[in-house]
């Protein structure tokens, strides 16, 4: 029989049992769609996590105070007190070639006001680098200056919702605000950044790191935030960095450094992880589909038996048989995987359009293995009817005995 | 040449063993035209379904122009009905959801014959039997006699050398019943071996060698001279 033959044929035994035929589609299709869609899903959380990391920066280090590390043993009794950074510490990190930039930060919360309004919100005492390194874009106005770390100076950077709730449509930039009992002049206002890992940058003022030790009373720094040169980098910015404060804190390890990368790799796996156990589940209904697509070709099979007993009567071998109900399950599933493609793409895209945030995406192999997996689910549950059909007794069919 | 030799057709029912053939031998030169009659259950259709390779005998030996097919494969036994025996039945068995001409069709379909051969080949059935303009019509559009002529198109159109009818006229009124023996006749005239199992006394006699079969056994075969 030729192969044109086969598939007309079993093209027609389809098309001939419409009901039974849209019945295996639909389940096939929603197998297929769900796997796609769900995916698509935990890939569109991946995405969108990575992405939030991503906007911190890029090459970036932390650098905290204090050790992460439990070590075990005994508890220490004449236990080390972790120095506190400094901004020496930080200036000092500088002399390594693959450290590029470094921001030193001290962050605190203080009430920030004008005339009557008064906000309480989070103080950042930052660096001209911080920009950059951060990736925080100026709305208006300048970023912080480029003035030694060590010099105060009054100037401060509003976020966007601070600088609304202070001043309404009124001019911003060279008037003045009071944060505790301190003047800043307002040089520049941040972007509409939105969120970034839960902070809220609109609610939020940069001033000079020197300026926010004074108001806040205190010599150490929140964290360090460091910049390698390039991806490369990275590894040898960190151990150049411990070294340095070693160095700087009389041999004394006592710092945690964590680089972005190494956050991003922890969620993306966990998420991936996600991702493939979300559409590992999904799968089941392709595999259930596979056994609807049995129980059905199984009828079809009782309903044909005159027919199968016809075949044979014509000089069709069992072989053929075989075949010709097996290319009808592959054909029903392959339908249904192709039209459970569509339907997840249309239902992605309409959920694109609804969370526009959110990035939505089937990964690649997504479609590839929902429709592998559809297409060996319809030869694998298509094997036992077609036996079936294909080890009819011809005498016994087609009497209907 | 069809050549039976002592065939046994056992079944088992229950605890009961029924010999469908029992010892049967039968001879048939290429072109006879012979008609199996006898009760229900008398073999009859057996012997039908062991003649078109349907069956296997429990013992016994068939040549079918001279090649032994007992011990045959399934696989060449296939290809041996598709090539050397057509079938007809009571029920017609036409696929339902295909056109007279691809019921016709379908044996050349199953054999692999190229399609531009098959259409012309499938025309020239259907001009034959008188169903030039049915050939596009469905099993449920045609008449009991119609779809008893698309039968015995699709029964031809590989050009068997033996055609087995199984009451070919059980399902229709006597006005086509007779029509398609006449077609049958015709067949048989132009060279076609044709075995017809039927209980209609008036078709029977109609063959020029009449076998009875009783119990499985061949009762009586008779060689007639011309119609009666």
């Amino acid at each position: 029989m030729r192969t044109t033959d086969v598939m007309q044929f079993a093209f027609g035994s389809l098309a001939g049992a419409r009901s039974r035929t849209l019945l295996m589609l639909l389940a096939m299709s929603i197998g297929v769609a769900s796997v796609v869609v769900l995916t698509a899903l935990g890939e569109g959380a991946r995405r969108y996590v990575v992405g939030e990391f991503a906007q911190l920066g890029t090459h970036l280090l932390i650098m905290l105070p204090g050790r992460s590390e439990t070590t075990g043993g005994a508890p220490p009794l004449f236990g080390e007190t972790p120095r506190d950074l400094t901004l020496g510490d930080a200036l000092a990190l500088l002399r390594d070639r693959s450290i590029t930039r470094v921001a030193p930060l001290t962050v605190g919360n203080a009430p920030v006001s004008r005339g009557s309004r008064e906000r309480e919100v989070t103080v950042i005492g930052a660096t001209h680098d911080f920009f950059p390194v951060r990736h925080l874009e100026i709305g208006s106005g300048r970023p912080l200056p480029a003035i030694d770390p060590e010099r105060s100076a009054n100037v401060a950077v509003l976020g966007s919702g601070l600088r609304q709730e202070l001043f309404g449509g009124q001019r911003v930039l060279g008037q003045w605000v009071r944060i505790n009992d301190r003047r800043f002049r307002v040089i520049g206002v941040l972007a509409d950044g939105g969120e970034s890992l839960g902070q809220n940058l609109d609610d939020m003022v940069v001033i000079p790191v020197a300026s926010a030790q004074n108001l806040f009373d205190t010599p150490s720094l929140f964290r360090i935030l460091i910049q390698a040169r390039s991806e490369a980098d990275i590894p040898r910015a960190q151990l150049a960095a411990r070294d340095i404060i070693r160095e700087r804190h009389d041999g004394e390890d006592d710092v945690t450094i964590i680089t972005q990368d190494a956050l991003l790799n922890t969620f993306d796996g966990i998420l991936r992880a996600l991702t493939y156990t979300v559409g590992g589940i999904a799968a089941i209904s392709l595999a259930v589909a596979g056994i609807l697509i049995m129980n059905v070709m199984l009828v079809a099979v009782s309903q044909r038996v005159a027919e199968i007993g016809l075949l044979k009567a014509l000089g069709a071998p069992e072989q053929q048989v075989l075949r010709l109900f097996l290319v009808e399950s592959i054909l029903l599933a392959s339908a249904g995987a192709a039209l459970g493609v569509l339907v997840a793409t249309i239902a992605i895209f309409v959920l694109r359009y609804l969370f526009p945030v959110f990035p939505i995406a089937a990964p690649l192999w997504a479609p590839l293995a929902a429709v592998g997996v559809a297409v060996a689910t319809g030869l694998l549950f298509g094997v036992l009817p077609a036996r079936r059909a294909a080890r009819l007794d011809p005498v016994r069919a087609l009497t209907g005995r | 040449m069809i050549e039976l030799d002592r065939i046994e057709r056992d079944f088992v029912v229950g605890d009961e063993t029924i010999h469908a053939l029992n010892q049967v031998s039968l001879s048939l030169p290429d072109g006879d035209y012979v008609s199996v009659m006898g009760p229900s259950g008398s073999g009859k259709s057996t012997l039908l379904n062991v003649l078109g390779l349907l069956d296997r005998p429990n013992s016994g030996r068939y040549r079918l122009d001279g090649v032994e097919t007992t011990e045959q494969a399934e696989e060449q036994r296939a290809s041996l009905r598709r090539n050397h025996i057509g079938f007809v039945f009571q029920a017609f068995h036409l696929v339902p959801r295909l056109t007279a001409a691809d019921n016709v069709g379908l044996p050349m379909l199953l054999a692999g014959v190229d399609p531009r051969k098959r259409r012309v080949r499938v025309q020239e059935v259907l001009d034959s039997l008188d169903l030039t303009e049915r050939g596009h019509h469905r099993p449920d559009q045609l008449s009991g006699g119609q779809r008893q002529r698309v039968a015995i198109g699709r029964a031809i159109v590989m050009r068997p050398g033996l055609l087995l009818a199984d009451e070919p006229t059980g399902n229709l009124d006597q006005h086509a019943g007779s029509e398609v023996v006449a077609l049958l006749e015709q067949l048989n005239a132009s060279g076609i071996t044709l075995v017809v199992v039927t209980h209609d006394p008036t078709i029977g006699r109609r063959a020029r060698r009449r076998v009875r079969m009783v119990d499985g056994r061949i009762k009586s075969d008779i060689q007639a001279d011309a119609h009666d």
